[in-house]
């Protein structure tokens, strides 16, 4: 039986396509599952690179960091057990050539990197690259092409690094151990080791990482892990691929999380469409399955028939979505270039079953119902047109749909508080805007009095068919409304913050200044006007006690605890609280107070923590123990870009332990050559230029928003299947009524008119709505995130209007046009 | 049974509950129908012709009574147990045609055929659509056919499985005096050449007269014509 209703199925199947809504369903289901796999071919290359490159990522084995020199020690006990070795030193610092600077991530590794994995290379910037087992040799630095691009040089040219100057032989394109997942800000150069030492960048305390590397047989390096985490020094931190490897997989899980479910709206309305197109395929088969049934065919052949032809829709929606989903990848690839490493391995076809699930799950959630209830028309429907089948149970109708939205967005976010928050969120949201747009059909409807013939009959047609409009306005809306957030409120919102600040801020950052080249430095700035803010020491330390319970044993809720609570801090002391400084609880160390055992912490880090005033805190300070109590907790203006932390001591506690210095200054823009000349004279300084950070934070946000507008592209593509689907459904009486018009005598082009007026309604109707959603959430985040005003930019209505009106009214009038070429007649007579 | 019975209702109602009370549609009606005879069953609009139509061929079923087709009880048969007697032994030919539109004329005449599980269906249906006169245009869809050769096409269909007994109900109802009389020459002739038993059901005495035998439906009731 299954065969013939295949055959049967097939063959209906080509002419049904013509009718049209099978083609709706098809582009439904493929929007939908080109959004999911399109996101999901993305996630599954970067988790393949991870997976992949596991033991990659430390470039070794075995990799053991500290921010101070470590003890040959190891080396020399590595060795003796018969382990290969390596050292890896990288460090923050300007690099320049004649007037260009550029701050970058400067690592110098001996001869033996990488242990695992390879370097790539290239002779060009984003060039392909070579692999090869070792770094640079002396006197040579493989910058890479971001840093090239900075400087303005090629591969042939000389660059300075701190006091001593190199030949760049290649151009860096990879590196083993640059993590799988978003990259770092800062670009990088790769030098030897050897070389190190004549840039004088590294002092006594500077700010830098070094890192061991091992490699070697396995029993061996377990055996050598041991022995080191009995001998290592606090501080120096033991990292193996097991450590390495899921905080990268942690990062790039839950990018790939949210951008799965910004493409799961678009999902959520292709399912909409997919209802819609079902319903009116329901509508056009209760006379053929009636007739079928008549001629012989049982209840589960004509369930059969209808069931093999939406598997064949769901397969081609399948390899089509998927096609278009690894297309789209490509294109959020390109979105994202230079914060996901170049070379990351094919997908495998793990998407594919991604999409045809999808597309099986929505034709299973939105249109099986339908399709049980088609095959219980009765054979009597051949006698009696007004016989149709019985109502369907609640739980039948709307159980599956319910069960399939919830099984995909579990399927995406695998966390049941996660499942349960963007459920309810979506709900609510939905409902927010199903209510706004029920209140505009509602509002234009009233208004049809006051308008001309078309207008009355478009709006009259949005009212009609209200449950329809607000659906397609809920679709067109929110797709409008992230994209108008997205471009137009983002710039705004980064502008009016930029704006407010004073233009006098600091806007070069100092750290690593040695306490010995602290007067001549201070008095470089002021030879060359340059205003410095307050300069503070800088130390690191590291949480080991709070209240007296070893840290270890501490877990946190709050990730930025986490984070707080397991890794380097830097620290410092001081006598005088900044005016960009508030307390909040406790009070600021008096004179008499200084040397007592105290501390103050920001509220970010009270919170994180979870602390309060009179608890006890104990640090490791370059290997002294620090006990302190809480003595106040300060909330901290950022944004003055003065130097500020999270964890401050009174002076006289740890004076002795001194580190290295950190200040800011404002210097004129354009004064590179000061700059260059600064970075030449102390070497060891590490210069942070705000803007170019700035820049830098806002390239990737742009990055990262490109990707998010990518995918919400996919919403109003879902947007524009939905009203496909309710111009589908509506077809036979909208020609009805526009032959009705014409009869009575309107012309074609009154019709059209109104046809138009109709749609332009629903577009500007959506732009209003998706105007207004943005502007709210604009607001929002202007007054309680940034704390700036919000000022209303004006083309966010007109672009929100224009573009609602004339991107909904241009596809519906596509979608509609052909019913006023059919004569009157013809439709009249039914 | 007579063997020679193909149709066979006893004590036949059909009741349906309505806000005024229960309505009977069709009440306590019984015949006999032997094979290869032609009967017709007339009365005006609303008498219960289409429901006893439905009830013989088991579209319906009925609130009391039995019927037998073809020696099966009908009453006792599931829907799909009745879809596959119909399957195997009946014929229809509607007023509206109730031609498949995404389907040409022949796939339409294979239809009944395939669902009978029959081989060669292709090759039976083009005979069949030659012994109605519309071999030439076997490759056409329905709206592309005038409503005679629509009907045609049904006619084709209907007799296609050589069924042991045809349903017609108001067969030329949808069609100008001159195609519905061809249509009901076509019709009886086919009824007379392959011996299958035809059950006419319209509201045209002169059609109803060249069957051998008439009954009519008055408000349920089936009284001798």
């Amino acid at each position: 039986m299954l065969l013939r209703a295949l055959s049967l199925g097939f063959r209906l199947l080509g002419r049904e396509w013509k009718s049209g809504e099978l083609g709706i369903l098809l582009v439904a289901l493929t929007v939908a599952v080109s959004a999911l796999t399109g996101v999901g071919f993305l996630v599954n290359r970067i988790a393949q690179s991870v997976a992949l490159q596991a033991n990659e990522v430390l470039a070794a084995d075995l990799r053991l960091e500290s921010p101070v020199a470590i003890r040959d020690e190891y080396l020399a006990e590595a060795r003796r057990r018969g382990l290969s070795t390596a050292t890896s030193t990288s460090v923050l610092s300007v690099v320049y050539r004649d007037d260009f600077n550029q701050l970058a991530n400067v690592r110098a590794v001996s001869e033996d990197y990488p242990l695992r994995g390879a370097v790539g290379v290239s002779d060009q910037p984003f060039g392909a690259s070579t692999s090869l087992a070792s770094g640079p040799a002396r006197g040579e630095v493989w910058p890479d092409s971001k840093l090239l691009a900075a400087l303005e040089v090629e591969v042939g040219d000389e660059v300075s690094v701190g006091a001593a100057t190199f030949r760049i032989a290649r151009v860096l394109i990879t590196r083993p151990d640059q993590g799988g997942g978003f990259g770092e800000l800062a670009p990088n150069l790769l030098m030897h080791a050897d070389d190190l030492s004549a840039t004088r960048l590294l002092q006594p305390g500077s700010r830098g990482t070094r890192a061991q590397l091992f490699a070697g047989e396995r029993e061996r390096i377990i055996a050598f892990k041991r022995w080191l985490e009995t001998n290592k020094q606090r501080g120096e931190r033991l990292l193996d691929v097991s450590e390495a490897s899921p905080q990268i997989q942690n990062a790039t899980q839950r990018a790939g999380r949210f951008l799965s479910l910004a493409s799961l709206v678009a999902v959520l309305l292709s399912a909409i469409a997919v209802a819609m197109s079902a319903r009116r395929y329901v509508q056009r088969h209760l006379d053929s399955v009636a007739l079928l049934k008549t001629l012989g065919a049982s209840r589960s052949f004509t369930l059969a028939v209808s069931l093999m032809q939406l598997l064949i829709i769901a397969l081609a929606a399948a390899l089509l979505g998927s096609a278009f989903g690894y297309l789209a990848q490509e294109w959020l690839l390109r979105a994202l270039q230079g914060l996901l490493r170049a070379d990351l391995p094919p997908p495998d076809w793990l998407p594919l079953g991604l999409g045809l699930l999808t597309a099986i799950a929505l034709l299973t959630g939105f249109a099986l119902p339908p399709l049980l209830q088609l095959s219980r028309v009765p054979a009597m429907r051949v006698l009696r047109r007004d016989m149709t089948a019985p109502p369907p149970v609640i739980w039948l109708a709307f159980g599956p749909a319910v069960a399939a939205v919830a099984f995909l967005v579990y399927w995406v976010v695998r966390d049941i508080r996660l499942f349960a928050g963007f459920l309810l969120g979506l709900t609510v949201f939905v409902a927010v805007l199903a209510a706004a747009g029920f209140l505009l059909v509602k509002v234009a409807g009233s208004m049809r009095g006051s308008v001309g013939v078309s207008w009355r009959y478009g709006i009259a047609n949005l009212s009609r068919r209200r449950a329809e409009s607000v659906v397609q306005l809920v679709a067109f809306g929110l797709g409008i409304m992230v994209l108008l957030l997205l471009a137009v409120v983002r710039n705004d919102l980064l502008t009016d913050w930029r704006r407010s600040l004073p233009a006098d801020l600091p806007n070069f950052f100092f750290i690593n200044i040695p306490p010995d080249e602290r007067e001549q430095f201070f008095g470089f700035l002021d030879d060359r006007g340059a205003r410095s803010s307050r300069a503070l020491p800088m130390i690191r330390a590291r949480l080991t006690e709070l209240n007296d319970q070893s840290i270890e044993t501490l877990e946190f809720s709050d990730p930025r605890g986490e984070g707080y609570a397991r890794r380097d801090q830097n620290i410092t002391w001081q006598a005088e609280l900044g005016e960009d400084n508030q307390i909040i609880a406790g009070r600021w160390w008096n004179a008499s107070e200084h040397g007592l055992p105290l501390v103050s912490i920001s509220d970010e880090y009270q919170q994180g923590l979870g602390l309060k005033i009179g608890d006890r805190m104990t640090f490791d300070v370059a290997g002294e123990i620090v006990e302190a109590e809480v003595a106040s907790i300060r909330k901290i203006k950022w944004d003055s870009f003065q130097p500020n932390f999270f964890v401050v001591f009174p002076p006289g506690l740890l004076d002795e332990l001194a580190g290295t210095w950190m200040t800011s200054a404002y210097f004129k823009p354009d004064d590179s050559r000061v700059i260059t000349d600064l970075v030449r004279r102390f070497p060891s300084i590490s210069v942070f230029d705000l803007d170019d950070l700035l820049t830098q934070v806002r390239s990737v946000i742009d990055k990262a928003v490109l990707a998010v507008q990518s995918v919400f592209l996919f919403t109003l593509l879902a947007g524009l299947t939905v009203l496909l689907a309710a111009v589908q459904a509506t077809r036979d009486e909208r020609r009805y009524e526009s032959a009705m018009l014409r009869t009575l005598g309107a012309s074609r082009a009154i019709v059209a008119r109104g046809i138009l007026a109709e749609f332009t309604a629903l577009g500007l109707l959506s732009g209003v709505l998706a105007a207004t959603g943005a502007s709210v959430a604009g607001y929002f985040v202007a007054r309680q995130i940034l704390q700036v005003e919000y000022a209303m930019n004006p083309s966010l209505w007109l672009i929100g209007l224009l573009g609602g009106a004339s991107l909904v009214a241009g596809s519906g009038w596509l979608a509609t046009r052909s019913v006023l070429r059919q004569p009157p007649v013809s439709s009249l007579r039914g | 049974m007579n063997k020679d019975i193909v149709l066979e209702a006893q004590n036949l109602s059909k009741e349906v509950s309505s806000p005024e009370g229960t309505l009977a549609i069709v009440s306590e009606v019984s015949l006999q129908v032997q094979a290869g005879e032609s009967v017709a069953i007339v009365g005006a609009s609303g008498a219960g012709k289409s429901t006893l139509l439905a009830l013989l061929a088991g579209l319906d079923v009925p609130s009391r009574g039995r019927v037998l087709l073809a020696g099966e009880d009908l009453t006792v048969l599931d829907e799909d147990g009745r879809a596959r007697l119909r399957a195997e032994r009946v014929g229809f030919v509607f007023q509206s045609f109730h031609l498949v539109p995404a389907l040409t004329a022949l796939e339409n005449v294979m239809l009944p055929l395939e669902l009978a599980g029959r081989a060669e269906a292709r090759k039976i249906a083009r005979e069949a659509l030659e012994r109605v006169g519309l071999g030439a245009r076997t490759g056409h869809y329905p709206k592309q056919l005038s409503g005679g050769e629509q009907q045609r096409v049904a006619i084709a269909r209907a007799f296609v499985t050589r069924p042991a007994v045809l349903f017609a109900d108001e067969p030329t109802g949808n069609l100008d005096t001159i195609t519905g009389a061809r249509i009901a020459d076509l019709l009886f002739e086919l009824n007379a050449t392959s011996g299958t038993t035809l059950v006419l059901v319209t509201h045209d005495r002169a059609l109803a007269a060249r069957c051998s035998r008439m009954w009519i439906m008055e408000a349920g009731r089936l009284l001798p014509g």
